[in-house]
């Protein structure tokens, strides 16, 4: 009716909104596009930064086989990662869920220990466990003749996926745990009514179900650990690189700023390129069981 | 010999006994229903039967082998869940073909099974939509055909008509007895309406926690309620204190100013108790006053302060003047429509 209030009310979103987007556009957005165009600028050991506009550092990257090692490290190591915790989380969600109670909410506790502990413990704490010949995973491994010598764990990538794995694994489990409370708590008799056996229900009628929950959570997984940084720092250290590392020694160390800015931008386009097309081939795949 | 037998079959959670001494007879192809207020274990009777969960105590007899002792799994009943539980991701036509589908039956004799189902629950056409996208009336009957279709020897019903509006459901019950009706399956329906069960079932097991109260046609517990639990829960009814007077000859049942011969074999206080629309207003009998007259169409609801206590009186809208608020009346009744109980009852 009164154009006015019509106006007031169409205001009104972008009013209430207006602090947390200045916000939000002053700590991100604003950085964000610094950092862009820090990665088109020069850079030289005696002449420092100049903000002239040229491809050199993209080019480098382009062409330098270095930086395609270490980008098909990083994104080798975060889908192995986002593999592990989905071989294992999802299960573990599954019968988490199926718990009494009590364990429930203990279980629970021990999976989202991970987050509540020290990165640098945790990882240090995962070398000790192989440690060398000495380690208690290696040792009982190798007394079980499973492997013949001891897994390398510090500066390898298998170590960069456990401890990753490790901590990434409550984002798996919580996403899959979100998934199975929407199903029907009598689908599993449902299908055990009609003849199913146990294996059966889980493969045909469960997993079907939690699938949309797994790849969000993969999704998670996926983009925190291709840019996780201070796991791979503690393990890799120097010797064994990824993106995000990569882009800190640039800005750090070497003090090449724009070329830093250049991998940091490659490695967040990079992410969310796979993030929003993965999404949108979920949404699209299980239409039916999100409507 | 019964079809299906439970017999003193009880349930504990913990120290909480849920069901206990359920014993039951059910014939080929009737139709049960268990009706009783919520809470008094009617699914948990329901699942003992389907097999998830094991009884306490007691056993349950199909067809006179022991059903306790196989798997919900290999049972063959079928079941309808008060959620319908459908498969989400499967079609209609998935959903209703997953129970064949373990039975290894071929594909053309499946997709035939499943097309006719599916037409018998008035669902032609529907084979490809997602449950997510049909009407809970709709799914409903997915529901009905994916339990149908794998003719099972029992059929289960939770509280299926629950989740609908009450049209829908009156239509539902209709259709629900028709196809019973066609293909002749023995049918227990748990339900909490009282309506629902007796328009459906051939028995009606009423319960109150977890003890049966009475088993009888729907027409027995209504006019022979076997104890005041079972009057008060189906509809209306009057409960009235009531003597028995011996100084006369022979006895009468006095309950205020109204009385009748007094039935054999019952002595001291009792209570009589007698359905509002079989109480007429009378010339002589039980003193009353009119406190609210409510029309609902069909018929006149009266409620009346009498001296005796409250009492509800129904009438048909039959055309004739009706005594108005305020007015001082007579209630009288048959002595044939009341049921009497012992004091305690
Ligand atoms: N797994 C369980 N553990 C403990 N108590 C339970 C369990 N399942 C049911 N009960 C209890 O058993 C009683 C009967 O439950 P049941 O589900 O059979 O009731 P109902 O008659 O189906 O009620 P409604 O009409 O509400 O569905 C309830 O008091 C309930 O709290
Ligand atoms: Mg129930």
């Amino acid at each position: 009716m009164s154009t006015a209030a019509e106006e007031r009310s169409a205001r009104a979103p972008w009013v209430l909104t207006a602090p947390a987007l200045m916000l939000f556009v002053g700590v991100l957005l604003i950085p964000l596009a610094m950092t862009v165009m820090l990665s088109f600028h020069d850079w030289g050991q005696y002449k420092g930064i100049e903000p002239v506009f040229i491809l050199k550092n993209w080019r480098e990257i382009a062409t330098d086989p270095y930086y395609a090692e270490m980008f098909g490290r990083t994104f080798r190591i975060a889908i192995l990662t986002t593999l592990l915790t989905a071989v294992l989380g999802a299960p573990e969600a599954y019968i988490l869920n199926r718990m009494s109670g009590r364990w429930k909410s203990f279980f629970l506790l021990i999976i989202l220990g991970p987050l509540l502990i020290s990165v640098v413990a945790r990882t240090l704490g995962w070398a000790l466990l192989f440690g060398g010949n000495n380690g208690l995973v290696n040792k009982l491994l190798m007394s079980f003749g499973l492997i013949r010598s001891p897994i390398p764990f510090m500066f390898t990538e298998t170590g960069m996926v456990v401890a990753l794995a490790h901590v990434m694994m409550p984002f798996m489990v919580l996403s899959v745990w979100a998934a199975l409370q929407r199903l029907d708590p009598q689908i599993e008799n449902a299908a055990l009514s009609l003849g199913a056996r146990p294996m059966t229900i889980v493969r045909r009628i469960i997993m079907p179900q939690i699938m949309p929950g797994v790849l969000s959570g993969a999704i998670i997984v996926f983009s925190l650990s291709a840019s996780a940084f201070a796991t791979p720092a503690i393990i890799g250290g120097r010797r064994l690189k990824v993106a995000a590392t990569l882009a800190y020694d640039e800005f750090l160390n070497t003090l090449d700023w724009p070329l830093g800015a250049a991998v940091a931008t490659l490695l967040l386009a990079a992410l969310v390129l796979i993030v929003v097309g993965s999404n949108a081939l979920i949404e699209r795949r299980y239409a039916e069981v999100f409507r | 010999m019964a079809y299906l037998e439970l017999d003193r079959v009880a349930k504990q959670f913990g120290a909480q006994t849920v069901v206990d001494d359920f014993s039951l007879a059910v014939g080929k192809g009737e139709f049960i229903s268990f009706l009783g207020p919520s809470g008094c274990g009617k699914t948990t009777t329901l699942q003992m039967i389907a097999g998830f969960l094991d009884p306490t105590r007691g056993v349950i007899r199909l067809e006179g082998k022991d059903l306790t002792a196989i798997h919900p799994a290999r049972r063959g009943l079928g079941i309808v869940f008060q959620s319908y539980a459908l498969f989400p991701h499967m079609t209609a036509a998935e959903n209703v073909a997953f129970g064949l589908e373990m039975r290894k039956v071929a594909r053309a004799e499946r997709s035939e099974r499943v097309r006719a189902a599916l037409a018998m629950v008035g669902l032609a056409g529907y084979e490809d939509r997602h449950p997510r996208r049909m009407s809970g009336g709709q799914q409903q009957r997915v529901a009905l055909a994916r339990a149908l279709v794998i003719k099972p020897s029992v059929l289960l019903l939770d509280e299926p008509l629950s989740n609908l509006d009450a049209k829908l459901r009156e239509e539902m019950q209709i259709e629900l007895r028709q196809i019973q009706r066609t293909i002749d399956t023995t049918t227990i329906l748990v339900t909490h309406d009282q309506n629902e069960a007796m328009s459906l079932s051939d028995r009606i097991v009423v319960m109150s926690q977890g003890r049966i109260e009475q088993i009888a046609t729907p027409q027995e517990t209504y006019e022979r309620p076997a104890s005041a639990f079972v009057s008060q829960f189906l509809g209306k009814t009057n409960d009235f204190a009531a003597t028995i007077d011996r100084t006369s000859a022979p006895a009468r049942l006095v309950a205020g100013s109204w009385s009748a011969p007094a039935p054999a074999g019952l002595s001291g206080p009792v209570t009589v108790s007698i359905r509002p629309e079989r109480i007429g207003f009378a010339d002589a009998g039980l003193t009353a006053k009119i406190v609210t007259r409510i029309f609902q169409g069909n018929h006149w609801l009266f409620q009346c302060e009498s001296e005796c206590g409250p009492a509800i009186v129904i009438r048909q809208n039959d055309g004739q003047s009706q005594p108005v608020e305020g007015e001082a009346v007579r209630l009288a009744w048959r002595p044939e429509d009341m049921s009497v109980r012992g004091a305690s009852a």
